[in-house]
């Protein structure tokens, strides 16, 4: 134990840096898979024949083992952390698709029906029913996203990305577990308190009438 | 006014929701639609607003053609209440009552004054319900609601889709009443679709009567009772129904020779059994007589006082089917 803490002193700006860099490697894939599995939820959730493909696809990535996916696409984008950004992207996909598609899906048609009847355009009725309705989905999706990210981020050391995979590795090649430990803990941490952080947020979106 | 001219719908799957249909809905008056499931008579309502739109055919709203208005400004212009209600939970009462009086941008202050008038005329206190969800709101409230949500606009023409199917029998009862009352303060042309003959008779002006895509007929309550104008009206209004609007002393002697004697304990005076109850009365008072004989050509079918015209007219008082 003496050992861990000695380690967490003395590689202090080393395990900093990966931190940092850890961090940046997930919020911008998860910023990035937002963007991108958003819009499209949005539209498979209108034109409802091209789901079942959309989701098909992103599902079959999920399904590749993360190590493989980073070592497809070395080949093809090289090592560094644009390689590792897009493998943590494709990964981010599915649930932030997923759920963005199942909550707008998932709202009361007769709601729908009553916006339409009373002559709201089809842009109303996304952004004043549909979006606020389905937004407790969506968030989960996005918390579900984030965890991930953060826990399949630890790979990217693989690509020569950083993070908090470099300290880990860096232990194990040297048989130093409490580097393990002074890598893990960290990811650990970060993984927990984004999923409180985003738990918070994604009660604060629910629509007050829908909460008893 | 809203009239129909030779509308048909074809769906894309081939079924003729409509045929040919020609119909009028006068202004001002509430005109029930009604008819069993699949007779069409939601896709008429629904083609008012433009949620259909006809194969073949047009429908006018005060005599101006509908069929080149934009259907957003249409639907904005005309009240929709939909069965299950269809409240937006994620809205407080206020915001869903306002919600077409801000799509036409009325002023602030105006559609707040609005929404406090609507729901003081379904007897919910703005104060207490204004900042509420719906899903706090019983259904026979959350219904209120919906109707007024319907009114907010000041539209003239208020389309219903069995707005009171889902409600307990009270609050429908009550709604139904509501629904009446409220109408003869604000004169809209309300079309209201439903199944529910009770319903029908108790709150049109007028009903329309459907089935396969058909007008079977268009009458008043009492019209459809009192000449139903085929064997489909007549059974879809039901026989009890039609019995029990016509007045006893109406009705025949022969309808209750079940409960008459067999035999005469006094002197008896032949008369038909086509008799009306009324007449047989007077008949028996009038001729001193203290018994009816009661024959159908040459066969006898019973015998009645006058005590076992009051017997009758008791049996029919506790609503016995005789």
């Amino acid at each position: 134990m003496r050992n861990f803490f000695d380690t967490l002193v003395s590689r202090q700006d080393m395990i900093q840096d990966a931190f940092l860099e850890h961090i940046y490697l997930s919020f911008v894939a998860v910023a990035i898979g937002i963007a991108i599995a958003l819009p499209t939820g949005i539209i498979i959730a209108r034109y409802r024949r091209y789901a079942e493909p959309v989701i098909g696809v992103t599902a079959i990535f999920q399904t590749i083992p993360s190590l493989a996916l980073f070592g497809f696409l070395v080949p093809i984008l090289g090592i560094g952390s644009p390689t590792a950004l897009i493998a943590l992207i494709i990964y981010a996909l599915l649930p932030i698709l997923r759920n963005t598609y199942t909550g707008i899906t998932g709202v009361d048609g007769s709601t729908i029906e009553a916006g339409r009847g009373m002559g709201m355009t089809r842009t109303q009725i996304l952004r004043q029913i549909e979006l606020p309705l389905a937004l407790p989905f969506i968030m989960a999706g996005i918390r579900t996203a984030t965890v991930l990210t953060v826990g399949i981020a630890t790979l990217a050391t693989f690509v020569g990305a950083g993070g908090l995979g470099d300290i880990i590795y860096r232990g194990l090649q040297s048989y130093n577990n409490a580097l393990v430990l002074a890598g893990a803990l960290p990811v650990a941490l970060l993984a927990i308190g984004f999923d409180l952080i985003l738990k918070w947020i994604e009660k604060r979106a629910t629509p007050k009438g829908l909460k008893n | 006014m809203i009239r129909f001219e030779q509308v048909t719908k074809r769906f894309q799957d081939g079924t003729e929701a409509l045929k040919d249909v020609s119909v009028v809905f006068p202004t001002h008056k509430l005109t029930v639609v009604i008819g069993p499931s699949g007779c069409g008579k939601t896709t008429l309502m629904r083609m008012v607003n433009k949620l259909e739109t006809p194969t073949a055919g047009d429908i006018f709203i005060d005599e101006k053609s509908i069929t080149g208005l934009d259907e957003v400004q249409l639907r904005r212009s005309i009240g929709y209440v939909i069965q299950r209600i269809g409240l937006f939970p994620h809205m407080t009462i206020e915001d869903n009552v306002s919600l077409v009086p801000r799509l036409l941008e009325w002023p602030k202050d105006r559609t707040a004054k609005r929404v406090e008038e609507l729901l003081e005329l379904v007897g919910l206190e703005p104060e207490v319900y204004k900042e509420r969800y719906p899903l706090e709101l019983s259904g026979g409230q959350q219904q209120r609601v919906g109707v007024v949500r319907a009114l907010a606009g000041n539209p003239n023409i208020i389309l219903m889709d069995e707005p009171f199917s889902a409600l307990d029998p009270i609050s429908r009862e009550q709604l139904q009443d509501d629904l009446r009352n409220l109408q003869r303060e604000i004169q809209k042309t309300i079309v209201f679709v439903t199944h529910d003959m009770d319903e029908a008779l108790k709150i049109a002006d007028m009903v329309v009567v459907m089935r396969d895509g058909k007008i079977e007929q268009v009458g008043s309550p009492q019209e459809l009772i009192s000449e139903p104008a085929n064997e489909f009206v007549r059974s879809f209004i039901g026989p009890n129904r039609i019995n029990r609007q016509r007045s006893f002393g109406e009705r025949k002697l022969k309808e209750f020779i079940s409960i008459f004697t067999g035999e005469p304990l006094g002197d008896a005076l032949q008369v038909s059994g086509e008799m009306k109850i009324d007449d047989a009365f007077s008949e028996l008072e009038t001729s001193g007589h203290s018994y009816l004989q009661i024959v159908d050509g040459d066969r006898i079918l019973a015998y009645a006082s006058d005590r076992d015209l009051v017997k009758a007219a008791l049996l029919k008082e506790e609503g016995e089917k005789v």
